[in-house]
């Protein structure tokens, strides 16, 4: 363990910043592009591990856990979020037999 | 601490009471829950506690709790002949609302970051559900789904702010990032300016302000029409107090830098709430416009950041959460009876139903910004605000809003009194009209005697 930290704090910290903005753009983008309803739900995911990673790193090299502690609380709340989301897109499945959100728009943007 | 605990404890009770079948005990035990939860804001009063470094109790988040329970408890009221009648599973109304309200009392009293995310989790988990709770009808379906994925989105552009900003100062802790912009005001770190900005973007999208506000008229129409009064108001009050303690407190020093972008939110959302809701024709859709409107007023005390601005929100957010349970109100019993929510059902309502289109009006006068009612102290307290700074041209501009907002709100108003209709009469339970009187009195003493609120905090 205490192997991997010190192989963590060797990349520069600015190089996990660029790779986390990286996947979290790709996250946005995969969020305003697709129209299946569980395609964007993965991108929300994505964005928030792209978060997850982030926290790690700025807590391994500030030498600080509560960053850490935090990642959990994310990880937590986020599968909560995935409880209640399925549920919501297996309601809406049920009702149309379709997820794309072309499908919403009876009431109109 | 003891309020959190306390609405927790009373909606697992609630539940209990629902497996039990003991429909007739569900709204007592609330309200008896809620009223405790209130005597304990109440009592911590001036105690400005902090509970384990996480949670501070000072007289802002108090103030701020005081509005959500009050609320929360007028709209419990409401639920008298509405769930029953469409569902055998009350309890689980009840429970979620109180635990979205529990989470609307953390993100008002939180010290650190992690109890903003965790607050604002539990508060959108329980309205994702609330909002598509009637599970055969699209409409709801619909505002479900747009509204989770549009939570999530937005949740995660705030967990990256954070996340910047941790980075930048090394703490979630609130007064520690207020300290490091103080100290280290020449060389704030670069990666900390994104992160206000994303977390800005989130918190607009929570409280729907424009450019983000395309899902709410959306997911405020197609929910039931009771979740939606819970969250265009109380909703709404704990989301803006939740901006204002982050950026009038820790974010403080850093005012110059995002009142750039907060100016420009602020008449986006001014001009689209008020220019759509001119041409809504339904009243319920045109609620949610003028709440959007509503937003842009309320982020307009962040412009001049003093010693009166967080007060001046609180003054605003109670005349509006009010005046919109109201008018919220109004429309359930009028749906109830005619079965539409178009301005047309609304015609003629006064001359059998006095009381309710006497109430009515108040809302609409007051949401309008006419003097004696709450709504116009508010407005001319954020406007006086902006005044001290000369910034003129902005003043005038929102003014120039609020006069649009006149003319849809004295629509319904018109409607009421002066246009003949089919002359229903509403059934009018006791509970609503107790609501009713309540909201119309304090919409009134805030108009009358501001004085009360005004130096609360």
């Amino acid at each position: 363990m205490e192997n991997l930290t010190t192989q963590m704090a060797g990349v520069p910290l600015n190089h996990y910043i660029y790779l986390c903005a990286i996947i979290f753009t790709i996250g946005v983008i995969g969020v305003l592009t697709r129209r299946n309803a569980i395609v964007i739900f993965m991108s929300v995911e994505l964005m928030l591990n792209a978060v997850n990673l982030l926290l790690t790193a700025f807590s391994v090299h500030s030498n600080d856990p509560s960053g850490q502690v935090f990642v959990f609380f994310i990880m937590a709340l986020a599968a909560a979020e995935v409880a209640v989301g399925l549920a919501i897109i297996v309601m809406v499945y049920r009702n149309t037999k379709s997820i794309d959100i072309n499908i919403l728009n009876r009431l109109k943007w | 601490m003891n309020i959190i605990i306390t609405i927790s404890i009373t909606a697992f009770i609630v539940l209990y009471a629902g497996l039990f079948k003991a429909k007739k005990a569900l709204l007592p035990l609330t309200v008896v829950g809620l009223l405790t939860a209130l005597g304990f804001t109440i009592g911590a009063w001036n105690s400005n506690a902090i509970h384990f470094g996480m949670m501070q109790t000072d007289n802002f988040a108090l103030a701020f709790s005081g509005i959500c329970i009050v609320g929360t408890l007028l709209i419990f009221l409401l639920t008298q002949n509405y769930f029953h009648a469409k569902s055998d599973n009350v309890a689980e109304y009840f429970t979620l609302i109180l635990f979205a309200l529990a989470g609307m009392i953390m993100m008002v009293s939180y010290k650190n970051m992690a109890m903003l995310f965790v607050g604002l989790e539990i508060m959108s988990v329980s309205l994702y559900i609330l909002a598509g709770i009637r599970k055969r009808d699209f409409a709801s379906n619909e505002a479900s789904l747009k509204y989770f994925l549009m939570g999530a989105f937005s949740t995660g552009f705030l967990l990256f702010g954070i996340t910047l900003i941790y980075g930048a100062t090394g703490s979630f802790d609130l007064d520690k990032i207020q300290a490091y912009l103080v100290d280290n005001s020449k060389a704030i770190s670069p990666i900390f300016y994104p992160g206000v900005i994303l977390m800005m973007i989130g918190l607009c999208f929570k409280v729907g302000a424009a450019p983000f506000h395309f899902w709410t008229p959306d997911v405020y129409e197609g929910s039931p029409t009771l979740i939606t009064t819970f969250m265009s108001t109380v909703v709404k009050t704990a989301g803006f107090a939740a901006f204002l303690r982050l950026f009038a407190g820790a974010f403080g020093p850093l005012h110059e830098f995002w009142v750039q972008p907060l100016i420009v939110i602020v008449c986006l959302t001014l001009f689209i709430g008020n220019v759509t809701a001119l041409f809504q024709k339904n009243f319920k859709r045109m609620l949610a416009y003028s709440s959007i409107s509503h937003a842009g007023y309320l982020l307009f005390s962040l412009i001049v950041l003093s010693a009166n601005s967080e007060n001046n929100v609180l003054v605003y957010a109670a005349a509006y959460t009010f005046a919109s349970i109201i008018a919220f109100a109004v429309l359930i019993l009028v749906k109830q009876k005619t079965g539409s929510d178009s301005f047309e059902s609304f015609n003629g309502l006064g001359k059998k139903n006095p009381l309710v289109a006497l109430s009515l009006t108040v809302a609409m006068l007051s949401l309008a910004g006419i003097p004696l009612t709450g709504g116009f102290i508010g407005k001319y307290l954020m406007f006086l605000n902006v005044m001290g700074d000369y910034q003129m041209l902005l003043v005038a501009f929102a003014i120039l809003n609020a006069l649009v907002g006149f003319y849809y709100y004295f629509k319904v108003i018109v409607a009421v009194w002066f246009k003949d209709g089919a002359d229903i009469e509403l059934v009018t339970p006791t509970q609503y009209k107790l609501v009713l009187l309540v909201s119309v009195a304090i919409t009134l003493i805030l108009g009358i005697y501001p004085a009360i609120i005004l130096n609360l905090i």
